[in-house]
Parts: C-alpha cells; structure tokens; sequence
C-alpha cells in the first residue's frame, strides 16, 4: 500500500444554503486503501460533504479531487469515467424503487458493459447479492418487500458491483441490529483487504470506528477539525471529541475493541 | 497494456495463460476464450497484475463448472477467487414464471379480484367518510377550518385563472363555429341561444369538472400518496388523529363547494367570449346579446349547472383521496394511483352527466 497517496482531497470547501454556511475552508484527504471514518454532530454537513465530493453538490467554493481528477464544475460525460470507479451506498439505499434487487445491481454493470451475457450478468448478480449478506430468495423481490437492513445490503451489493476502487457508505450501520451491523463491519473490513478499496465511512456507530476505522475525521465548527486514529484524537484537547470518544457509549465501544483485540 | 489469455501446451495439457488485468472491462472476451478451451483445462493466472471479483468469479466458475485447475495464483488472487466461492449460494434473480395461458388466466383472476376489492374498498372508504362526517357533526369544535379555507384557496382561487381562460376561449370557440353553421340559413342570431344555453345547462359545469379532477383530483392522489409513503398518515393514526377527519374531509368540502362558485365562473367566462365574438364577428351589440341571453336561457338551466357542480367536486374528492390512500409501497404507485384518480373520476363525471340530462329533461326542465 503506497501510504500517504490521497485518492480524495478537499481543498478550501466551501457550502452553503441561503444564508446557512454549512462548511467554511473545509480540508480533507483519504488516503487510497484506507478507511476514514467521518464523525459529527447531527447537522455539521456531514452528508453534505460526501455529495460535494460525488458531484450531487456544487460547492460555492473549493477544489476537489477524486481518483487524481477534478470533481467541481466537471461535465457529466468526464465524471463517468470517475463514476465508473466508485460505488455509493446511500443513507436510505436508494434503490430503484420499480426493479427487483437483482435488477438494481445489474443497473451499472449494464450501463458499463452492455455487451456481457444474461447468464453472466445474472451470476455476477447473484454473487454479488451473496457478498451483499441478502438470503438467497432476495433476488427477484422489490425493494418495498425488503426491511430495513436488507435495503441496506442490496444497496452495498449495487455499490459493489463494478468492483470500485473507492466506496462511500453513509451510515451504512444505522438502523441494523448488533449482530447485522458487526457482520456488515467484517464484510467491509473483509472486501477492503482483499480488494484494497478505499472506503469513505459516514458513521455515528462507535463501534463500527472502533472496529475497522484507520483513520477518523470529526467535523465540527464547519470544517474538519481533526483526523487521525482514535488514540490521536484522544489526546487532543477539543471538548467534542472528548465527550464523543469519553462519553459513557464511547467508552462501552472501546472495551468492546479492546477485548476483541486480547481475545 | 499486455493482457492476453494465450492458449499454450504445457506437458501435453492445454493451458489457458491469462496475462495483464483480469477485470470486468474483459469479462466477456474472456469467457469466449475459456468456453473455447477444450476439457481438462489448466488456467495460469502467474501474468495477472490485477484481479477483481468478475475475474475471479469467471475463473472460479471454469473450476466449478469444468473441474479447470488453477495455477500461478498469487495469494491475493486465490484469495479472491476463495472469497467469491464463498457467495456462490444459490441466489434466485428472476421471479419463477408460469406458462403463458395459465399465467393470463391468472392475470384475469388476479384483475378481477383488485376489481373487486377496489369496489368494496370504495363502498368502505365512502362509509369512513360519512361516519367522520358524522362525528364531526357531533362535535363542530373539531372541525379543521383552517385546512378547509387552505384548500378553498388552492382548489379554488387558485384555479380561476386557468378556469377563466379556458372558458373564455370555449365561448369563443361555440360562438365561432355556430355562427358558421348559422349563417348558411340566415340564423345567425340564434348564435346567441346556442351559446347561452350549452354553456349554462352543460360546458360549463363539465369542463370545470374536467379541468378540477386534472389539477385538484390528481393533487389530492399524489399528496396523500405521498404521505402514505412517508409513514406521515401511520404517525396520524398513533397520535390519534383521523386521517380521514385531518385530511380528506377538508378536500371534501373544498371540492364540494368550490365547484359550484368555479363553474359558475366558467359560465360567465363563456358567456362573455361569446358575446366578444357575437359583437365583434357578427356585429350584435352587448345590449342586445345580453337581453337575448335573458330571453332564451331559462333559469332552469342555471340550477341545472349548479346543481351538477358539488355532485362532480364530491366524485373529484371522493376518487382522489381514495386512490391515494390506496397507495401501499412505492413512489410508482404514487403515479400509478394519481392517473387512475383522474381517469376514474372524469369517467364517473360523465356518466353522472348523461345520467342528468335524462333526468332533468324527463322532469320537464327543457
């Protein structure tokens, strides 16, 4: 892994609706093969920077840059080619409401590779689905058939299927129980091993952070006020981050991890 | 970039010798050249500089498939290919289908029961609304008046431009083409009863009608739609809210008394685009057109359009509250139910209308 290299960096972001000044100056950079992990509080533009990053928001100020390309004020024809190397989960799945989960995964394998086999398509699909953690009767359903936590997992399986090199995840464990959301955890921390993916992680679940984040990133007073691992952030002196990481859940989420790192 | 898959013979054995990246952008030549591979078949994977899950999943699939055996794996490649084996479980991707006649009898069974359960759905949706009319009777402090002059304003106000307009040009457009016809016997000032009378007795309440069910009908649909997906009615219910009391009722009384006021406009709207063209085309004066319009139009024929008005609003709200509280899923129902909203209650306008005009000509109101 060539440390150090950013596959994302922000540069001076900044956003704003109306009046309300959501990010200021905002820097940041992921390193490829990394996972970031992005915290703050409800409201602080966290979701607003993952769609600045992807092109779903113009930002009135800044430089961004994806995979060594320029994101802002692009044409839709040169962010395909970037668009082709990411894959997106987003906070409510965002499925195509009108296909099948099968359907839905095979939308961007089509629009890319338009010439692949139906039998082809159909196991990539299938594999995919697999990997995603959905049943093997989830296939053919719509997704208004889906709870919550498969919504999600259809969703990761959309997102992975053109093997991205780059994956954002916003909230990816919100909404699924203990056991689904640890399962999920292993199975990024897994594909990021065996792929080398770079993962963008939007998260309130300390211990998914603890778990599988190399790096955090707290947002707060309208920019990314800190990044580092969690040991590093720790022993910075913000009030937030204190109470974040030193809260009485922050602390049940660092016994966990330091348990699962003795046992 | 070299990647190639070349055949070669090593010891006798055919080897398929894959080289460069082994990705999904060659997913599909590369199965050609492995289905090309005669039996056994030996897949050297020693030149691939890049592996994704397609490439491994093609060659974990000539193993499975064709028992190949794999050799020059890296460690991330045969762990790869490890991975991928691990999710090949039997995921089903298409519904099952059924031979084609027994699935249209079913297509027709399955559509006759929506039919049925639409009716009785309608008949049960009509009652709820009759019992929350009910309760409201019995206590009138629960009545939401500020919904209800919110939807007079929007059903209503809102609608007299586009309402007026289309009306205007309608007048026009009788006035016009009656004059035509009416001239060819020296009849033009019949121009007058022709206009007076379609518009009063029929065009106006129908288009009205019409133009509400398009812009009202469609809107309550897709807003209770709406907030049928978001959960918004089911969050109603657990507060203890009737839906049915908070949000149809007040559709309800809007439709209901807007139509009225809305074709009593359309009428005037009319008259007025065609006395412009009488006045102006045929050089009747508004004096006299208007004593004309007083002589030839009855004043049954008023009550006649007034009293179709609230019966069409009551369908209008009646359809399109009901469709959207049909709605169950997913933002393409929302569509779905909105369409047949309108389609329905146009429809039902315009049986309810020729059912008028029987009635009312078979009472004597000629």
């Amino acid at each position: 892994m060539s440390e150090r290299e950013p596959i994302i960096s922000v540069r001076g972001l900044t956003n704003r609706f109306g009046d309300a000044v959501i990010h200021e100056n905002l820097d940041l950079d992921v390193c490829r093969g990394e996972i970031l992990g992005v915290v703050g509080g409800s409201g602080t533009g966290k979701s607003v920077l993952m769609r600045s990053i992807i092109g779903l928001q113009t930002p009135a100020e800044g430089h961004i840059e994806v995979l060594g390309e320029n994101m802002v004020g692009r044409s839709e024809d040169e962010a395909k080619n970037i668009r082709r190397r990411w894959g997106i989960l987003f906070q409510n799945g965002a499925l195509f409401s009108t296909l099948t989960v099968a359907e839905n995964v095979e939308v961007p394998i089509r629009e890319y590779f338009p010439y692949l086999k139906p039998p082809l398509l159909d196991e990539i699909a299938s594999y995919k689905i697999a990997m995603g953690g959905l049943p093997p009767d989830a296939g053919p359903k719509y997704p208004a058939e889906l709870s919550g936590g498969m919504v999600k997992r259809a969703g990761l399986a959309r997102a992975l299927a053109l093997d991205p090199e780059l994956l954002f995840l916003d909230e990816p464990t919100a909404g699924l129980d203990p056991i689904s959301a640890a399962a999920f955890d292993d199975l990024i921390l897994g594909l990021q091993k065996r792929l080398g993916l770079t993962v963008f992680l939007i998260t309130h679940d300390l211990d998914t952070l603890y778990a599988i984040c190399d790096r955090v990133a707290v947002i707060a007073d309208r920019k990314v006020i800190a990044v580092g691992t969690i040991p590093e952030l720790l022993a910075l002196d913000h009030p937030w981050i204190q109470e974040y990481f030193n809260g009485p859940r922050g602390r049940a989420a660092a016994d966990t991890a330091k348990e699962h790192a003795e046992a | 970039m070299a990647s190639t898959a070349a055949p070669t013979a090593e010891g006798g054995q055919p080897t398929l010798r894959i080289r460069g990246t082994l990705t999904i952008t060659r997913a599909a030549s590369l199965q050609r050249e492995i289905d090309a591979e005669p039996d056994p078949l030996v897949i050297d994977l020693s030149g691939v500089e890049r592996m994704d899950t397609v490439g491994a999943w093609l060659v974990y699939r000539a193993v499975r498939d064709r028992g190949a055996k794999v050799v020059g794996a890296t460690p991330e490649a045969q762990s790869l290919i490890e991975q991928v084996a691990e999710f090949d479980k039997p995921v089903q991707v298409h519904p099952e289908e059924r031979a084609t006649f027994s699935r249209m009898i079913a297509e027709l069974g399955q559509w006759m029961v929506e039919v049925g359960h639409t009716l009785v759905g309608l008949l049960g949706f009509f009652g709820a609304v009759l019992v929350a009319f009910a309760n409201l009777a019995a206590r009138p402090r629960r009545f939401r008046w500020n919904a209800v002059v919110q939807r007079f304003d929007v059903v209503g106000v809102r609608a007299l431009g586009i309402i007026g307009l289309m009306s205007f040009l309608i007048g026009v457009v009788i006035g016009q083409q009656g004059a035509v016809q009416l001239q060819q016997f020296g009849a033009e000032i019949y121009t007058i009863n022709l206009i007076g009378r379609i518009t009063v007795r029929e065009l106006g309440t129908l288009m009205t009608a019409i133009m509400v069910a398009g812009r009202s009908g469609s809107a309550f649909a897709a807003q209770l739609g709406t907030m049928k997906i978001t959960e918004e009615i089911d969050a109603m219910r657990t507060i203890g809210v009737s839906p049915i009391e908070a949000l149809v009722i007040p559709r309800m009384i809007a439709a209901v008394f807007m139509m009225p006021l809305l074709a009593f406009w359309a009428m005037l709207m009319a008259l007025l685009g065609g006395g412009i063209f009488v006045w102006l085309d045929l050089g009747i004066p508004p004096l006299t057109y208007i004593q004309r319009l007083q002589e030839v139009v009855p004043p049954t024929d008023l009550w006649i359009g007034l009293i179709k008005a609230p019966v069409f609003g009551f369908i209008i709200a009646l359809a399109g509250c009901f469709q959207g509280m049909l709605v169950e899923s997913n933002s393409e129902e929302v569509g779905l139910r909105t369409t047949t909203a309108v389609v329905q209650s146009i429809f039902l306008v315009i049986v309810l209308d020729a059912v008028f005009a029987v009635f009312f000509s078979s009472v004597g109101w000629i």
